[in-house]
């Protein structure tokens, strides 16, 4: 596996340097972002797991060259998941992420920088990310290319000598193109390898002791990981005001998990301040060559795992939202400003991974309990303003 | 996947570079259906990134979600 992980590495970064080069010989348009701030309460409460938070965007431009951003983001988790409730027990945690950003608008290309930094009490994560867009072809196609690279500290509560790492790298390939006058693609790449701990310490997988009892013991992941995804995104303005989208995105990764989602969206604005956005998405993804809900007995194999977000699963999104834009024409330092609600709810259904507290409860031998399923509800609640 | 990022590329570099020599066909008085807010990929970026964020919780797949990406830092 180490050594695919090179090959695939050295291949992008030599692509990603021709590319550079090619893009270096062609002039262009481009600007930096919109001035907006936006702040924003979300909540997700599914599976046992409620998180919520809020969540502050602030981009300002610095003369004419330089836009700069800082993002502030909170997730208050209580989680009593169904691994919590099976093996440890339920739990309150705080995440806290802090990002900063530099957009540089020189010779027509733009070049960015960020640098983010997410504490928790037994997680650290420090990534950087850098990337360079340009337009090209009379402002029809832009081409971007970006490189991010993380470091996480995964540390254990109530053992403070507990401190693995785990490193990241992302490298990324994004194209946009303007179809017709009414029609826009996007075409995504993005390859990531991890390499390091990669478990969850606190995960563990369940193995049969005999034909009616179970037990449990810590999962063990590989310490590297691959990852590729191609999306495309295609975006429609109907002959009246209103847009329609659509996204289909293939993944597969070095574990052996093949996924891919599908979504299409209708945005439609009303009267002179509304505007209503409605979607559905569907995911489905295959198991890590390494997972099983049940292992016939202790050790069973070199890799363990009986994480649900490895397992073949499959998942349908509903979503709908509501801005209502104020002050369009201006008021004090505004330009504008907005008002925006949006639900979202998610359905998952496990393929292979079953419930353990409800099988108990009903007597079930070991690996015939119901399937685990569950809803979760996704709320979020933002005003931002432009100047 | 070597075969994927070679003719990723291939396609990238054909784009490029024919676009040096073929004028763009949609006129830039033309756009202004392109550039209404309701056609953007991700009109609120705090939005975007935190339904990124829930997915790349709760699904084995990442990446090439568009936008700034860069991962969630969650485990």
């Amino acid at each position: 596996m180490d050594r695919a992980v090179a090959v695939v590495v050295t291949d992008t970064r030599y692509i990603l340097l021709l590319l550079l080069l090619l893009l270096s010989r062609i002039t262009a348009a481009a600007v930096l972002p919109e001035e907006r701030a936006d702040a924003m309460f979300h909540s997700y409460d599914g599976g046992g797991v409620t998180i919520n938070g809020p969540s502050i965007l602030v981009r300002k431009q610095l003369g004419n060259s330089f836009s700069m951003s800082g993002k502030y983001y909170v997730d208050s988790i209580t989680s009593a998941s169904i691994d919590v409730v099976a093996t440890a027990s339920p739990y309150n945690e705080k995440r806290t992420e802090y990002n900063l950003g530099l957009d540089y608008l020189r010779d027509k290309v733009t070049m960015s920088a960020a640098f983010t930094i997410s504490e928790e009490n037994d997680f650290n994560a420090k990534s950087m990310h850098l990337g360079v867009s340009q337009e090209i072809f009379g402002g029809m196609t832009t081409v971007s290319l970006g490189y991010s690279r993380g470091w996480d500290t995964v540390g254990k509560l109530g053992d403070p000598s507990y401190a693995k790492d785990a490193d990241r790298q992302n490298y990324r390939i994004g194209l946009s193109q303007v179809l017709t006058k009414n029609l826009l693609m996007e075409l995504g790449y993005e390859t990531i390898t991890d390499e390091g701990f990669l478990n969850n310490p606190y995960r563990r997988v369940r193995y049969l002791t005999s034909a009616t009892t179970f037990d449990y013991q810590d999962e063990i992941y590989p310490n590297t990981r691959t990852t590729n995804a191609v999306a495309f995104r295609a975006k429609y303005y109907l002959p009246y005001r209103a847009a329609l989208h659509g996204e289909y995105r293939i993944f597969n990764d070095t574990w052996g998990i093949n996924a891919s989602n599908f979504e299409v969206g209708y945005t439609h604005p009303f009267r002179k301040n509304w505007i209503f956005d409605f979607k559905v998405r569907s995911y489905t993804q295959t198991s890590a060559d390494f997972y099983n809900d049940l292992f016939p007995f202790v050790n069973a194999q070199n890799f363990l795992a009986r994480d649900k977000e490895l397992s073949s699963f499959s998942s349908l999104t509903y979503g709908a939202g509501v801005s209502y834009e104020f002050a369009k024409s201006g008021w004090r330092f505004i330009d504008k400003g907005s008002i925006n609600f949006s639900y979202n709810r998610i359905r998952f259904d496990y393929d292979d991974f079953r419930n353990i507290p409800v099988g108990s409860a009903n007597g079930d031998a070991p690996g015939a309990e119901p399937l685990y399923g569950f809803d979760a509800d996704v709320v979020q609640f933002y005003i931002s303003i432009w100047y | 996947m070597n075969r994927l990022t070679l003719l990723l590329f291939l396609i990238s570099s054909v784009l490029i570079n024919t676009a040096c020599s073929i004028k763009p066909w949609v006129k830039p008085y033309e756009r202004d259906h392109l550039a209404d807010s309701i056609m953007s990929f991700s009109r609120d970026p705090v939005s975007a990134s935190y339904l990124h964020h829930v997915y790349q919780a709760r699904e084995g797949a990442r990446g090439a979600e568009g936008g700034q990406g860069g991962g969630c830092g969650c485990n």
